[in-house]
C-alpha cells in the first residue's frame, strides 16, 4: 500500500464560469458527486482524510524568529487559481489506484454537468519523515530532482 | 487439565458454529454478522493454543536450549477454513492481509492499524469490508476439494508472503511491530503447515521465511542503516533458523512441480550456505531464476537473475537482461539501482552514480534512500 495526496486547487479546468454562477442543481450535483466519491473511498477503506479549506481572504503569513511574538500578516498573494481548495489523502494498493481516484475527482461534473477535467495534482508521500541529518541530506539532494 | 477444558469447548464452539453456517446458510443466506463470532471465537481459541504453546517453547527451550523447538499449531479444520476464508480469492492484499491478521492471528485491530500506519477506523473499514465480499461472494464455507486445493491455497501463501515481506523488508513503522508482523506469518505457516504437511509450497514458503528472517539481525548495521547482502556479517545470521529452512527444503524435495516459493527458498538456501559473496553459487541461482521467471511471469523476477546472470557471467550480460524489462519497469527504483550496480560492476562510474541518483529520487523509503545515495557517494569519493 502507498499514501497519496490528491490535491486540488482553484484551477477551473475546461470551465471558466465561476462557481457562484453555477445553477444551484448544478452546484448540489457537484457536490454529491465529491459526497459519493468520498463516501465509497471511505468504504473501501482508502481514504484516510479530506479536507476542503477556508478561503485566501482568511489565510495568514506567521513569521517567527523564536523571541518574540509572532508577526502575522495577511497572504500569500497568489493568482486565485493557484490557492489550494481541498485535498484527499489516499492509502492504495498501487500508483495506479491513485491515478485512477484523481482521474474520477478531475471529472467532477460542472455546469450542464459535463465534466470539469480539473487538474488533480498527486504526490506520493514518503514512508516516514527524515529523522537524522543524513536522512534529510539525502532527502533534500533528491528531491532536488533528477527531472 | 483446565487448559484442554477450555481448549475442547472452544474447539466445540467453532465446531458447531461452522456445522451450523455449512447447513443453514445455503438455505436461510447469510445472517447480518456471519464471521463476526466465528472469528471471535477461532481467534480467542488460537489465542489460548498459542498461549500454551509459548510456555511449552518456553519449557522446552530451558530443557534443551540448543534445539529448534518449532511450535505445534493447533490441529483442526477450522483454522485453516478461516485462512482459505481471509484469503479469498475475491479479496485484494489490502484487504486479506489486515482480515487475517485479525482473524486467525488474533491481533487486534488498532495493532494492525498501527503497524500499517493508518487510522483505526480506516483499518476497521477495510477489514469489515472484506469481511462484506466475502459473503458477497457467495462462496460456501467448506474446505476446498483436492481438485480446487491447489487454487484456494495460493492466494492463502501470497498473503502469508506479503506479511511476511511486510515485516521483514520494510524498515519503516514502529521496529517492534513490524518484527511482530514477520514473526506473525511464520507462526501462521507452521499452522498452516500442521493442517497441510505434504504440500511442498507451504513447505517452501515456510523454508522461505525462515532462510529469509535469519539474515535479520544482520540486514540493519548499529545507526540502523541497510546492510546489502554481500556486505553482511554472516556470524550474525540465525543458524537454527538455516537449518530449520534446509530440513524443510529436503522434506520437500521429490514432491510434485516445483512452485514459486519453492525455487526462492532453494535460492535463499544457496545464499545462506555460502561463507563469502564471491563464494556464492551464483551460476546455480541464476538457473533457479530462470525457473522462477517462467513460473510467475515477473519482470521483477528477472531484475534478480540480472545480478546472478552478472555475477555468474560478468555486468554485460546482466546488463542485456535489464534491457528486456526496461519497458514493464520503467521508473521502478529497484531497475535504475540494479543498472547502478551493474554500471559500477562494468566500471562506469558516471553511468553509476547517475543511476544511483535516479534510484534514491524513485524510491519513498528513507533507509533505502539513504543506502542507495550512499552508494553514489562512495563512488564520488573514490573518483575525486
Amino acid at each position: 500500500m502507498s499514501k497519496f495526496v490528491l490535491i486540488v486547487n482553484f484551477q477551473g479546468g475546461t470551465v471558466d464560469t465561476p462557481m457562484e454562477e453555477w445553477k444551484p442543481d448544478e452546484v448540489q450535483a457537484h457536490l454529491n458527486y465529491y459526497r459519493d466519491l468520498n463516501a465509497e473511498l471511505r468504504a473501501s477503506g482508502e481514504l484516510l482524510e479530506t479536507a476542503v479549506l477556508a478561503g485566501p481572504d482568511v489565510a495568514k503569513i506567521v513569521t517567527s524568529n523564536g523571541k518574540g511574538a509572532p508577526v502575522v500578516t495577511d497572504g500569500p498573494f497568489q493568482e486565485f487559481k493557484e490557492w489550494l481548495a481541498g485535498y484527499q489523502i489516499v492509502d492504495v494498493e498501487s500508483e495506479a489506484r491513485a491515478l485512477e481516484i484523481a482521474g474520477l475527482i478531475s471529472a467532477v461534473p460542472g455546469p450542464n454537468g459535463i465534466p470539469l477535467e480539473q487538474p488533480i495534482q498527486v504526490r506520493e508521500l514518503m514512508e516516514s519523515s527524515p529523522r537524522t541529518t543524513a536522512e534529510m541530506a539525502d532527502w533534500l539532494e533528491t528531491v532536488g530532482g533528477t527531472r | 487439565m483446565r487448559r484442554y477444558g477450555d481448549f475442547d469447548a472452544a474447539e466445540d464452539a467453532v465446531q458447531e458454529a461452522l456445522l451450523a453456517a455449512t447447513t443453514r446458510w445455503p438455505a436461510d443466506g447469510v445472517p447480518e454478522q456471519p464471521m463476526a463470532w466465528l472469528v471471535r471465537t477461532a481467534s480467542r481459541r488460537l489465542i489460548d493454543q498459542w498461549r500454551s504453546d509459548e510456555s511449552r517453547r518456553a519449557r522446552e527451550a530451558a530443557v534443551a536450549p540448543s534445539e529448534a523447538a518449532p511450535p505445534t499449531a493447533p490441529e483442526g479444520d477450522d483454522t485453516l477454513l478461516l485462512l482459505f476464508l481471509c484469503c479469498h480469492p475475491s479479496l485484494t492484499p489490502g484487504s486479506a492481509i489486515p482480515l487475517t491478521l485479525r482473524a486467525v492471528g488474533g491481533l487486534t485491530t488498532a495493532e494492525i492499524a498501527r503497524a500499517f500506519l493508518v487510522p483505526e477506523p480506516t483499518m476497521a473499514q477495510r477489514i469489515s469490508r472484506a469481511k462484506q465480499r466475502i459473503r458477497d461472494s457467495g462462496l460456501g464455507f467448506e474446505m476446498p476439494s483436492d481438485d480446487e486445493l491447489a487454487d484456494r491455497l495460493r492466494p492463502v501463501l501470497r498473503v502469508l508472503y506479503l506479511i511476511f515481506n511486510e515485516g521483514y523488508a520494510s524498515s519503516e513503522g514502529p521496529d517492534l511491530q513490524r518484527a511482530e508482523l514477520a514473526d506473525e506469518a511464520i507462526r501462521l505457516n507452521r499452522m498452516l503447515l500442521q493442517a497441510l504437511p505434504d504440500e511442498p509450497e507451504v513447505l517452501g514458503l515456510l523454508a522461505l521465511m525462515l532462510l529469509t528472517d535469519a539474515r535479520r539481525e544482520a540486514r540493519t548495521d548499529a545507526s540502523g542503516d541497510l546492510v546489502p547482502l554481500p556486505e553482511q556479517d554472516r556470524s550474525r545470521w540465525d543458524r537454527t533458523r538455516i537449518t530449520e529452512g534446509l530440513a524443510l527444503i529436503d522434506r520437500a524435495t521429490g514432491s510434485g512441480r516445483v512452485g514459486e516459493y519453492r525455487l526462492q527458498a532453494a535460492i535463499a538456501a544457496l545464499h545462506d550456505s555460502a561463507p563469502t559473496a564471491e563464494q556464492t553459487d551464483w551460476p546455480q541461482i541464476a538457473g533457479l531464476y530462470r525457473l522462477l521467471e517462467e513460473v510467475t511471469g515477473s519482470p521483477v523476477v528477472t531484475l534478480s537473475r540480472a545480478v546472478a546472470v552478472a555475477m555468474a557471467d560478468g555486468p554485460q550480460a546482466g546488463m542485456a537482461l535489464l534491457d528486456t524489462v526496461e519497458e514493464p519497469l520503467q521508473g521502478f527504483y529497484r531497475l535504475e539501482a540494479i543498472r547502478a550496480h551493474l554500471l559500477e560492476m562494468a566500471g562506469d562510474t558516471d553511468g553509476a552514480v547517475a543511476r544511483f541518483r535516479a534510484a534514491a529520487a524513485r524510491t519513498t523509503s528513507l533507509p533505502e534512500q539513504r543506502y542507495l545515495m550512499r552508494q553514489a557517494q562512495r563512488l564520488e569519493a573514490a573518483r575525486a
